[in-house]
């Protein structure tokens, strides 16, 4: 159980520390104090440990994880698990900007809000955020999950490819492209697995809409010019 | 036409205004609804490097010995914080371009052309291939606005990093890659579905200026431990400001790619009007790094439009520590190759004018995905051309620096150049021919 103290120790040692860790370590459970809002906290991790960090964090914490569970006991800065590739990052408080940013894979929840842009360029990330997101989120989001409790900020999934988007509060604008699609069974088993995985079992997925690429942008085409 | 005639008519005469270019442009507009769309760089005229001239030694300075007397090349790359710097034997690098844009034989040419003499090679938007690592001695690994392709085991295996935040053809710019090239292994790597038109973000998702850069440089560096060089690649447009900033975010190096870099898919109006020609983008550059006392500390790469050794020479003397080159190195592999003639006039154009290349039927299979045209470049013939292109650079580099009395083409400096033209003096910070007057230099 090696606890890291950010008030003593360096970034540089904490991260060199757990990069040095090799898929047979015993050393599997990290706790991180007074991380006082430092940006790049447990970035680049590849082993699975699970990594959980006292107070709030800043930029970037948990950028490119692989195999780690990060839990972040706090609010996070911009761009929390951006391109995390698998594991799972979990923020108790509230997420600023970028959430989850061109993610590829794992799980990342956010128990508070999130702020603008939450789940842009998302390539294969599941995200499942508790509280509202801002504005442009899943912003030109190509793959993976995108769930929200809460309510949604104007031009939700501009630009949208094929994640899937799954809102239980109010959108307060759909962006270019993006559209309301039927929520059917298959689309109920889905959304409970990843609420299921985000701790949450008690809430009805009737209560979500679903919402989806139109695929109308997909070839350049003269007659949508206004949506460019 | 009787003698009368040709008193009342005047002769037939073009417009320089709506010239054939112009009219043609209006015509297909108006035929289709959407601007052209095409690959590689400007076309138009612009100041270059052909309006500098090197004043080679006389009495006033002693030249070198050509062929027996040494003339040195390397260039290190990325001392500034980390721990791996990269090591050039010659100060000529191959520039990104896509795994997408290129064909996998285009791409594996460029890394056994690149190994062969000691430089690097750079990936794109798209991410890495193993190809293209295994072919590639030196590999600097994009990290580019889309994150296509973006994963930190690719990260770690590159021998440098570059941040690219915008390129010479389109400074600010985004891209519009045809579904055409989109092949279920292209898709795949990006996490795209096949056949669609792809658009590339013009901007990084997470990240909005210099503050938020040095954040992410730092972030780099920690997942890669400190071991690999960062640069950052600007599109030149406001060099002084912007290569500024770079170096306050943390860059080890800087790459400038000027107005006639290529690119694999972009608006012809943006390539031919936004930005700024090379060789007036160099000078702020060098000035930025000297007023913040980091000159040959940051290193600083040159590109857009590099032709031949003298142009070598001259973003050399002109304070770059290295050049890059695209579609010159394109051209090596065998890009608009003449012998192809027949079938470019079958795609409507000519051998030497191709530029369609994001719509993926590039004869001489470099531009493509499609896997019979692809298979038509052989990567080990086409590497052999770009290792003797880069020889022959790098020759015509040393020759000049020579005769400039110098024992290294980085001691080519400015006062060994000077302009043909005022505008070229003005640009480049050189004094016109036959005078010491640098245009605007007592102000």
């Amino acid at each position: 159980m090696p606890v890291v103290d950010l008030a003593h120790s360096s970034l540089r040692d904490l991260n060199g520390a757990l990069h040095a860790l090799t898929p047979d370590t015993n050393e599997t459970h990290w706790t991180v104090i007074n991380p006082r809002g430092q940006h790049n906290i447990a970035v680049g991790l590849d082993a699975p440990v699970e990594v959980e960090v006292e107070g709030h964090v800043g930029y970037y914490c948990a950028g490119m994880n692989k195999q780690a569970r990060v839990t972040v006991r706090g609010n996070a800065g911009q761009g929390i698990a951006e391109n995390m590739m698998s594991g799972k990052v979990h923020v108790t408080g509230d997420a600023s900007q970028a959430a989850g940013a061109s993610g590829n894979g794992g799980l990342l929840v956010i128990d508070g809000n999130a702020s603008a842009r939450c789940g842009i360029s998302m390539k294969g990330i599941d995200i499942v955020v508790k509280g509202s997101v801002g504005h442009l989120s899943a912003f030109m989001a190509q793959a993976g999950n995108f769930v929200v409790l809460g309510d949604a900020g104007e031009a939700l999934g501009d630009s949208i490819y094929e994640a899937h988007l799954y809102v239980r509060g109010t959108v307060a604008s759909l962006g270019a492209d993006c559209i309301e699609k039927p929520l059917g069974e298959e689309h109920k088993t889905e959304l409970k697995r990843l609420l299921s995985e985000a701790g949450i079992d008690d809430v009805d997925t009737s209560e979500f809409k679903r919402y989806g690429s139109s695929r109308k942008l997909y070839h350049f085409h003269i007659d949508n010019v206004g949506s460019y | 036409m009787t003698a009368q005639d040709r008193w009342i008519h005047t002769p037939p005469r073009k417009s320089a205004t709506f010239d054939d270019n112009a009219i043609a442009e209006i015509r297909r507009a108006a035929a289709t609804g959407i601007y052209d769309i095409r690959g590689a760089g400007a076309k138009r005229k612009l100041p270059h490097f052909d309006d500098l001239l090197f004043l080679g030694a006389s009495i006033s300075r002693y030249p070198l010995e050509g062929y027996r007397e040494k003339c040195a090349t390397d260039v290190t790359i990325g001392a500034r914080f980390a721990k791996k710097p990269i090591h050039l034997k010659i100060p000529i690098t191959i520039a990104g371009m896509s795994f997408g844009a290129l064909s996998g034989p285009a791409k594996e040419a460029l890394g056994r052309g690149a190994s062969a003499v000691g430089t690097s090679t750079t990936t794109g938007d798209g991410g890495m291939t193993a190809e293209e690592r295994g072919h590639s001695s030196l590999l600097v690994y994009q990290v580019l606005p889309s994150r296509y392709g973006m994963n930190p085991d690719d990260l770690r295996k590159a021998d440098a990093i570059e941040i690219v935040v915008g390129q010479g053809a389109k400074p600010g710019g985004g891209g519009m890659l045809l579904g055409q090239k989109i092949t279920k292994r292209v898709a795949d790597m990006r996490r795209l579905p096949e056949g669609i038109d792809q658009r590339s973000a013009c901007r990084h998702p997470d990240w909005t200026g210099p503050d938020d850069l040095e954040i992410k440089i730092q972030e780099l560096r920690e997942i890669t431990d400190w071991q690999t060089p960062i640069y950052v690649k600007v599109g030149a447009s406001r060099p002084y400001y912007d290569i500024a900033l770079a170096v306050k975010s943390g860059a080890d190096a800087i790459v400038l790619d000027g107005m006639q870099g290529g690119t694999a898919a972009t608006q012809d109006v943006f390539i031919e009007n936004v930005g700024l020609p090379t060789l007036c983008a160099i000078a702020p550059a060098v000035k930025a790094l000297q007023d913040l006392g980091m000159h040959r500390k940051v290193q600083l790469i040159v590109s857009g439009g590099i032709r031949n050794g003298a142009d070598v020479a001259k973003c050399l003397a002109l304070g770059a520590d290295a050049v890059s080159i695209g579609t010159a190195a394109l051209i090596a592999l065998g890009d608009n190759d003449p012998a192809l003639e027949a079938e470019y006039q079958a795609l409507g154009t000519t051998a030497g004018a191709y530029d369609d290349w994001h719509e993926g039927r590039d004869p001489a299979g470099i531009t493509t995905q499609d896997p019979v045209l692809a298979a038509r470049l052989d990567p080990v013939i086409a590497g052999r051309k770009l290792a003797n292109y880069l020889s022959v650079l790098t020759l015509e580099a040393q020759t000049i620096a020579r005769a400039c009395g110098k024992s290294h083409v980085h001691n080519l400096e400015p006062e060994d150049l000077v302009a043909l033209t005022m505008e070229a003096a003005a640009m480049a910070r050189v004094p016109l021919a036959g005078t010491n007057w640098i245009p605007g230099s007592n102000i």
